[in-house]
């Protein structure tokens, strides 16, 4: 016999599987407890495809610990995760550190995000590889490609999962301004291209915020969320992140020309999207 | 050629070539002192064969992945660092095995050849149990080789991409043990990390891709196989210690030797 509680959860899980063909996953009223410390408190996200969502927040927010709830690799202490099934996710890891002592080429990177020998086809990661700007790395050992190359390989391989949800930990980190603008705007149009749903996390406030469609700012708790023009006037916000983020418009960024992956200029694409 | 210099050679072959491969992931995910930490306890493993009558690659294997397991267990469970808790469990472990080993009564143990190897000494039947063991581990290692890699990488980035990173722990682990208890015979206790992490340095240099190391160190051990082995018949010189010479030899040789391309 099912006792009404029961009952009103299955009712809600077949609520929103109805409710919304564009969903692709729902995080519901979730905390995590490690020891003596709660990392996260009733935090509730929904990621729909072709949508980017990205988690501001200071260092120790609980950003990571979110994120990895997203990625099934931890169960939470309460709440509920649903994922769309057979949803296919593809990540991006905030630090991969690879030992100098392992000679790997990045085709042979890539290769090991495949886990059917069907699809490891070089043409297939070539197509991957140039999907990213990064075509000129294939044979390049991964130690010796720059950090904006290596974010790029991370990417593609993220990307040849053929994912529907893309879950980015820090995808700028260790690159240059410039390079973070181009690096975003490349996760936009892969967004375009694939329609795939996007799940961003970033300690940085002034480029994502021109980025994304909702921001939703974190501090253990969801402190407000929505479309970055109104996060960044929000008091919750403010209150976390001083006048001084309030000062800092929304990051525009109009190009006239692009560059290509050796710094060299070339004409902007035509179907980039204007921010 | 003497029997039993054609039995050392095929043994200490043997082992060398599962080292290689094996070397090599232990390298790459920097555990060389947690290879280190559990051929020590290799001894307390010798010592419990002997009290309960058990075969001394079965004990060793046992304690090996005993320790394993309580090493994992303990690094979630205390706030002490990781070197501290193997250097912990390494001596403590050596020092058991020495001790039971002294109150073991009417059994007179041949110490030197458990801590340096007495490869000269393999029995027929040791190494054909030997062969068995080091076929068994290189069938699993090809089965898991790119998923053992990938873990390597990234444990996290593999297990989203449907690796079982839990099972792959636990195979590495055996792997190790399993490993560990073959090379006994050959270097002894003390040496057996040589035996893993020389070769694959070695190998290092001349490497492309991770396949080519882990061949490369398989060969450059069996090379210092030979190489001890016949050195030590040559100048009466035990064989165990020998051998790591060699390879380290094989090794200095290696990094001086100027290479057009290295990556």
């Amino acid at each position: 016999m099912m006792s009404p509680v029961e009952t009103s959860r299955t009712s809600l899980v077949v609520a929103m599987s109805e409710n919304n063909v564009g969903k692709l996953m729902t995080v519901s009223d979730v905390s995590v407890c490690f020891a003596e410390r709660t990392v996260l408190e009733h935090a509730s996200l929904t990621v729909e495809r072709g949508k980017i969502i990205t988690l501001i927040g200071p260092n120790g927010a609980g950003k990571t610990t979110l994120v990895r709830v997203v990625l099934g690799l931890l169960k939470p202490t309460q709440g509920d995760v649903w994922r769309r099934p057979g949803l296919r996710i593809g990540y991006m890891p905030q630090r991969l550190h690879i030992d100098a002592s392992l000679p790997l080429s990045v085709e042979r990177f890539l290769r090991l995000g495949l886990r059917s020998k069907a699809k490891a086809s070089q043409a297939h990661i070539k197509k991957a590889l140039k999907q990213v700007g990064a075509e000129g790395t294939l044979t390049l050992p991964m130690q010796t490609i720059s950090g904006g190359e290596w974010q790029r390989v991370l990417l593609a391989r993220a990307l040849l999962r053929e994912p529907d949800l893309l879950v980015l930990d820090e995808p700028v980190q260790g690159v240059d301004v410039g390079g973070q603008v181009a690096l975003y705007e490349l996760i936009a149009q892969i967004r375009s291209q694939i329609g795939c749903g996007i799940l961003m996390v970033s300690h940085d406030l002034h480029l994502v915020m021109a980025a994304t469609d909702t921001v939703v700012c974190l501090n253990h708790h969801v402190c407000c969320s929505g479309h970055p023009e109104a996060v960044t006037k929000d008091p919750a916000y403010l209150e976390l992140f001083g006048e001084e983020a309030a000062r800092l418009a929304v990051y525009t960024h109009r190009h006239d020309h692009a560059h290509d992956i050796m710094g060299a200029v070339k004409p902007a694409s035509e179907d980039k999207r204007e921010v | 050629m003497s029997d039993f210099i054609l039995r050392a050679l095929l043994g200490g072959i043997g082992v060398a070539v599962i080292a290689g491969p094996l070397g090599a992931l232990v390298v790459w995910r920097r555990m060389a002192y947690f290879g280190d930490s559990l051929s020590h306890a290799a001894l307390l493993g010798v010592a419990l064969g002997f009290l309960f009558h058990v075969d001394l690659s079965v004990s060793v294997m046992l304690v090996c992945v005993v320790v394993a397991l309580l090493l994992v267990w303990w690094q979630g469970q205390q706030r002490i660092a990781s070197d501290t808790l193997l250097g912990i469990l390494a001596h403590s472990t050596l020092a058991l095995g020495l001790v039971v080993l002294a109150l073991l009564e009417g059994v007179r143990v041949d110490l030197m050849a458990y801590l340096f190897g007495d490869i000269l000494a393999i029995s027929s039947q040791e190494l054909w149990w030997g062969l068995l063991g080091a076929v068994l581990v290189l069938s699993l290692l090809a089965w898991l080789w790119s998923s053992l890699l990938a873990v390597t990488l990234h444990e996290e980035l593999a297990q989203v991409e449907g690796v079982p990173v839990t099972w792959l722990r636990i195979a590495f682990v055996l792997l190790v043990a399993v490993v560990i208890a073959l090379a006994m015979k050959v270097v002894g206790i003390l040496l057996i990390t040589s035996l893993l992490i020389i070769p694959a340095a070695t190998a290092r240099h001349f490497a492309r891709t991770p396949e080519q190391m882990a061949v490369g160190a398989s060969v450059c051990g069996a090379l210092a196989v030979v190489m001890g082995v016949l050195g030590s018949l040559q100048w009466d010189i035990p064989t165990g210690p020998a051998i790591v010479v060699a390879a380290a030899l094989l090794f200095i040789l290696s990094s001086v030797l100027p290479l057009r391309q290295r990556i």
